[in-house]
């Protein structure tokens, strides 16, 4: 099912949460909404589910306006962050509950079966009789999706997933969340502040700030030419320097960087701490070793710029340099923005 | 002894198990002591008199009522409270606690005043035909006034940590409001409930203060058990007022049993496996 938002609005008493998005979602794909908290991306999702009504705009399913079906009539999966389990139900009950609240009735045993269908699914066959309380988070939220599927959604919503999960469940989880999607082939919306978890899972990220849409694209397509320095920020560790911009060039100490197409006067511009190498001599900016840091498989030095600016850098962990060291330090990938 | 981090714990043990004995058994063994100096046929002979029968009745289906009304009032009641704002709510709230708070006796006059024929409900009430002052129903007016804070208060936490994601799944799965409000939150309110039912309908069976005012006390049709049993201790017949109050004791008893069973069972998703 294809899902097209056109200026969707949604203000909270004097909050305005959402202002004025447009997003197009393909069927079949696997979209990430990524933002800080606050963005608005957890009432967008709220908002294609029926779970909030939308100030303006409207929500297209497919050619239907949506904009104000109900939420029990829309026919969306949602999966909710704390699982939203029936704690007095057995995971078996849970999954069946909305066949049986369903219009379309189902036979006993069709609904039995299409349970045991599900449990295979999410890998918790054993677990059919048990009840929430018994289970690991992990596999309550697997219910949960379960549950969420057995209404055969035409799209399948999810609000940070896989957030109230430790790391390594996290992980799992993710890959095999991509696995039951490309298996399935529902469209999926689900929404994390988590940028790892975004680009690892999603055919397309939605970048969000304040209520806007600031980016949206491939994972590549986002890592590596990050709209403005927000996203770049949010995407991962990023240095920022600033830089003065003058007919196409970034100038930070005197040295030189490409800006073509961005207007002269105040800049910026951010590097990760990958793409730095240390130099004794030769080009680059100046700076000196306030810090190393060990890491298991990096070091990172935190260092100052002549004109005192901070910045952090990985390096192999054989580099043999000390706090205190003077030396240069080269940018590799540098992007360039003009300072907001 | 494993070492625990709060000291004093066989010291407060002691103390917590001495005073249970001083206040809560040592009575009711005197009570069961006291019924029990009569004979086996002195005792029944009391118990099953007629007039303590009719006492029975009236009281046990008065307490039935109030608290069947209290259950849907209650819990109405409760979820207005949590789920609306509205102006005056906190006053509403912290009304609910007055029935507690207020002297039974008191209660029990204001209540007689209102519902006399001559009243503010008694005068219109009774120009329907209906009169309460005096009646049974008078006694299932003051029953309910003096326990409703029971189901209120058992409820209203219960319904607060309801996790508003339950309802907003049950309809993200095509569930109708009512089959959410029966199969989802119902449940979920269900210990609460039979802990604020059982509690209600204690209270009612025990109460005295607010009944004998409005309720008329005519032996065979509004003299609760309570009144007959002071009737007997007035008489200095204490054997007989204990017995009477046997018979209470051990319906109370009975039907607190009853309910925590009910509780377990309604419980029993929580267990851990």
């Amino acid at each position: 099912m294809k899902i097209r938002l056109d200026n969707v609005v949604k203000t909270f008493e004097t909050f305005r949460a959402v202002h004025g998005v447009s997003l197009d979602i393909e069927s079949g794909e696997l979209v990430a909404l990524l933002g800080p908290s606050g963005s608005g991306k957890t009432t967008i999702l709220r908002m294609v589910a029926g779970l909030e009504y939308a100030d303006g705009g409207a929500i297209y399913f497919g050619d239907e306006n949506a904009t104000d079906i109900p939420v029990r009539e829309r026919g969306v999966g949602f999966v909710f962050q704390h699982y939203a389990l029936f704690p007095h139900m057995t995971v078996g009950e849970n999954i069946a509950f909305g066949m049986k609240v369903s219009k379309v009735k189902r036979s006993p045993q069709a609904i039995a079966e299409r349970v045991k269908e599900l449990l295979d699914l999410v890998q918790l066959g054993g677990l059919k009789d048990r009840f929430p309380g018994q289970i690991s988070g992990g596999q309550r939220q697997r219910v949960a999706l379960a549950r969420a599927l057995a209404v055969d959604p035409r799209v399948l919503l999810l609000d940070e997933p896989f957030g109230a999960l430790d790391a390594n469940v996290r992980r799992d989880l993710r890959r095999w969340l991509r696995k039951i999607h490309d298996e399935l082939g529902i469209t999926t919306i689900f929404v994390t502040h988590d940028q790892e978890e975004a680009l690892d899972l999603a055919d397309r990220v939605v970048i969000l700030d304040k209520g806007k849409i600031v980016q949206e694209g491939t994972p590549e397509a986002v890592c590596r030419t990050p709209a403005n320095a927000f996203v770049m920020n949010f995407l991962g560790d990023a240095n920022r320097l600033d830089a003065d911009i003058r007919g196409g060039k970034a100038y930070v100490d005197d040295i030189a960087f490409e800006a073509s197409g961005v207007a002269d006067g105040g800049g910026q511009i951010l590097f990760r701490p990958a793409d730095v190498t240390w130099r004794e001599h030769g080009h680059g900016i100046a700076a000196r070793i306030l810090r190393v840091i060990d890491r298991p498989d990096s070091r990172r030095v935190l260092a100052m710029t002549g004109s005192g600016q901070p910045v952090e850098f990985d390096t192999a962990p054989e580099f043999p340099h000390r706090k205190g060291e003077q030396g240069f330090i080269d940018i590799r990938r540098p992007r360039v923005y003009a300072t907001a | 002894m494993r070492r625990r981090v709060l000291p004093g714990l066989p010291l407060a043990l002691g103390i917590t198990l001495v005073y249970v004995g001083i206040i809560v058994v040592l009575p009711l063994a005197a009570l069961v002591f006291k019924a029990a100096s009569l004979g086996p046929e002195d005792y029944w002979r009391i118990i099953s008199s007629d007039r303590a029968f009719a006492s029975y009745r009236v009281t046990v289906l008065c307490a039935l009522a109030a608290t069947v009304f209290n259950l849907f009032f209650g819990l109405s009641l409760a979820w207005v409270l949590v789920r609306y704002r509205f102006p005056g709510r906190r006053l509403v709230d912290a009304l609910v606690d007055l029935p507690f708070a207020l002297p039974t006796a008191v209660a029990g006059i204001a209540l007689t005043t209102l519902f006399a024929t001559n009243g503010w409900f008694g005068g219109p009430l009774s120009l329907i035909g209906i009169k309460v002052a005096y009646t049974p129903l008078g006694i299932i007016v003051a029953m309910s006034f003096t326990s409703i804070p029971f189901i209120v208060r058992t409820v209203q936490p219960v319904l607060e940590e309801l996790d508003p994601a339950l309802e907003e799944a049950g309809q993200t799965l095509g569930a109708s409001d009512l089959s959410i409000f029966v199969s989802v939150i119902l449940p979920l309110l269900t210990p609460a409930l039979l802990a604020g039912v059982s509690l209600s309908f204690a209270r009612s069976l025990g109460e005295f203060g607010a009944i004998i005012f409005i309720a008329g006390n005519q032996p065979f049709s509004t003299e609760i058990t309570a009144l007959l049993a002071f009737i007997r201790l007035e008489e200095y017949d204490y054997p007989a007022s204990a017995a009477i109050a046997s018979v209470m004791l051990l319906t109370a008893f009975v039907m607190l049993t009853i309910t925590n069973l009910m509780q377990a069972r309604a419980l029993r998703y929580t267990a851990r496996g």
